[in-house]
């Protein structure tokens, strides 16, 4: 497994969010966090990262322990994090974002500044824009390009397809597969479960900051019960 | 030639003839003005040193005058007791400024936004309170006086910086190296991952910005600018005071980083020029003439966010843009 989550607890000041949650990743895997808002799927992902670091349990990425590092140290052991604000720096310029990520990671992984290109050939057009101009949709290709350049083996997205038009969904499902292949494991948080059903093998569905199921993403899709119970809204 | 090459061509003309000016003002001038000249110039290494701080890296510190004092007395010291060449002076004034700027820094770094501030101002204040007390050592509130402009010698050429003149042509010579060290620092890798701090800490920090070390990197190199500035206002005046480490002084990059522009390489040496234009036309007619600064600052920032420079670019630009229109 190159991630796994063992009953980690996490808190937002005395708020109890997290309560025992336990996952794991094998390489290569494509898998969802599910579940409706609040029941901490971000708050899973922020774990994973540093960004609110657990109290409990423990975060093992290829291995290492992570509890107890700082998000930096984790960013630069092969974990890159796509947030669900893409959180992009809005006065540099769009090559600027790209290149940042480029200089500060140690590692080199498939994709350089061409590659992330060809992934996203709108970006091409877009590299002398600051940030702030860039679109919603623009800016989340934007973010997760720079995600991939910093060489990740693990990347972590936030509702990649979050208030994406149908079409452009579509090119991310295509952008996901072709990373996937280049070898990098992908943990993603959403609650588009037809967008999940196409991208990810195996999905974790989340209630109440509890793992309240788990099965490949064709068993939950095809459990109207469990559809019912934890995803409709 | 297409528009762009004449407009790069136009600044590139216009920056060589602002070197000419800069190096004739002597030349033409008298010692007073020279002397304002030196005053500029130092202000403006201040500044420049600053702003890689401030408009770089988001953080305002308010103890920038400990740091400008560290390289003053520092500079004071080494002339009255080792020696009084300059260049060791200066190189100590240097190192004295960057090592009082790390081990504060050490401190207030892991502090943010407003207590970083708070933190620079209390350090800052702990500095002017120390050299105020130290008598034995710094003179106290007499500061260390006496200091004298001896040549820079170099194996077989010496320059004489006694004169007014020659000084100023040093200090303008500092001033054009560290303008083209700060151009160099922004737009390295450093530089820019500096930038990304300041749009967003917390984003740079899970992109693998170690954000402490970084910004610590920007304080310590902002504090040698500060420590160079005061070794060189020591052998302009031939004196160190504790009020080099006072907080009002420490205002004082501030308030020409505003000024000229905060996002800008030259706002900081624009914004010193006319920091001490302004000073010295209305000193003329009134003791306070920080009222008058006060509202000339409100203006700008109220009215024009990107400094003086700021505002020249974007008449530029708007003029560039009527003339392209058909």
């Amino acid at each position: 497994m190159i991630l796994e989550l063992d009953r980690i607890d996490t808190f937002y000041g005395s708020s109890h969010v997290l309560q025992g949650v336990s996952l794991a990743v094998a390489e290569g895997e494509v898998v969802a966090l599910l579940g409706r808002n609040g029941v901490g799927k971000t708050t899973t992902l922020r774990s994973v990262i540093g960004l609110t670091a657990p109290r409990a349990g423990s975060v093992r990425f290829q291995g290492q322990e992570l509890r107890g590092l700082p998000p930096d140290a984790i960013a630069r052991s092969g974990i890159a994090y796509v947030p669900d604000d893409h959180r992009i720096f809005p006065t540099l310029t769009a090559e600027e974002n790209l290149d940042i990520a480029r200089r500060l990671s140690p590692r080199r992984g498939a994709f350089g500044k061409a590659e992330v290109l060809e992934l996203f050939p709108r970006l091409g057009d877009l590299l002398r824009h600051r940030g702030a101009s860039l679109s919603g949709g623009e800016r989340k290709m934007l973010a997760i390009g720079r995600a991939l350049m910093a060489g990740p083996a693990l990347l972590l997205l936030d509702e990649p397809s979050e208030g994406l038009a149908p079409l452009v969904v579509a090119h991310l499902t295509e952008v996901l597969e072709r990373i996937r292949r280049e070898g990098i494991t992908i943990l993603l948080a959403d609650q588009n479960l037809r967008f999940c059903r196409r991208v990810c093998s195996r999905g974790y569905i989340l209630e109440k900051g509890r793992v309240e199921h788990q099965g490949t993403m064709e068993a939950i899709w095809g459990d109207p019960a469990v559809v019912t119970k934890y995803l409709v809204v | 030639m297409s528009p762009a090459a004449g407009s790069r061509r136009g600044a590139r003309a216009l920056s060589w003839a602002a070197a000419a000016a800069l190096v004739a003002l002597p030349l033409l001038s008298g010692k007073f003005a020279t002397y304002l000249g030196v005053r500029v110039a130092l202000l403006a290494i201040f500044g420049t040193g600053y702003n890689l701080l401030l408009g770089r890296t988001g953080l305002l510190s308010f103890g920038h005058g400990g740091f400008y004092a560290a390289g003053a007395y520092a500079l004071g010291l080494c002339s009255l007791h080792l020696t009084a060449h300059p260049l060791p002076g200066l190189a100590l004034a240097l190192a004295a400024g960057a090592a009082a700027a790390l081990v504060v820094g050490f401190f207030c770094i892991r502090a943010s936004e407003v207590y970083f501030s708070m933190l620079t101002l209390a350090f800052g204040m702990l500095i002017f309170a120390v050299v105020w007390n130290a008598r034995e050592i710094t003179g106290g509130d007499d500061g260390l006086v006496g200091v004298m402009r001896a040549p820079i010698a170099l194996g077989p050429l010496r320059l004489d910086i006694a004169g007014e003149r020659a000084f100023y042509l040093l200090a303008v010579a500092l001033l054009a190296g560290s303008l083209w060290l700060a151009h160099r620092l922004r737009r390295s890798p450093f530089g820019l991952t500096l930038a990304g701090i300041r749009e967003n800490p917390v984003r740079a920090e899970f992109a693998g910005v170690p954000v402490r070390r970084y910004r610590l990197a920007a304080f310590v190199i902002s504090g040698a600018y500060a420590g160079l500035a005061g070794g060189l206002e020591v052998l302009l005046e031939s004196n160190a005071r504790p009020t080099m480490a006072h907080w009002t002084h420490s205002a004082e990059p501030i308030l020409v980083s505003l000024l000229g522009g905060l996002h800008s390489l030259l706002g900081p040496a624009v914004g010193s020029l006319a920091f001490v234009a302004l000073r010295e036309v209305v000193q003329r007619f009134t003791e306070n003439w920080m009222l008058a600064f006060g509202v000339v600052l409100l203006v700008i920032i109220l009215g024009f966010r990107g400094g003086i420079v700021g505002a020249v670019e974007a008449g530029l630009r708007a003029r560039r843009a009527g003339r392209a229109a058909p």
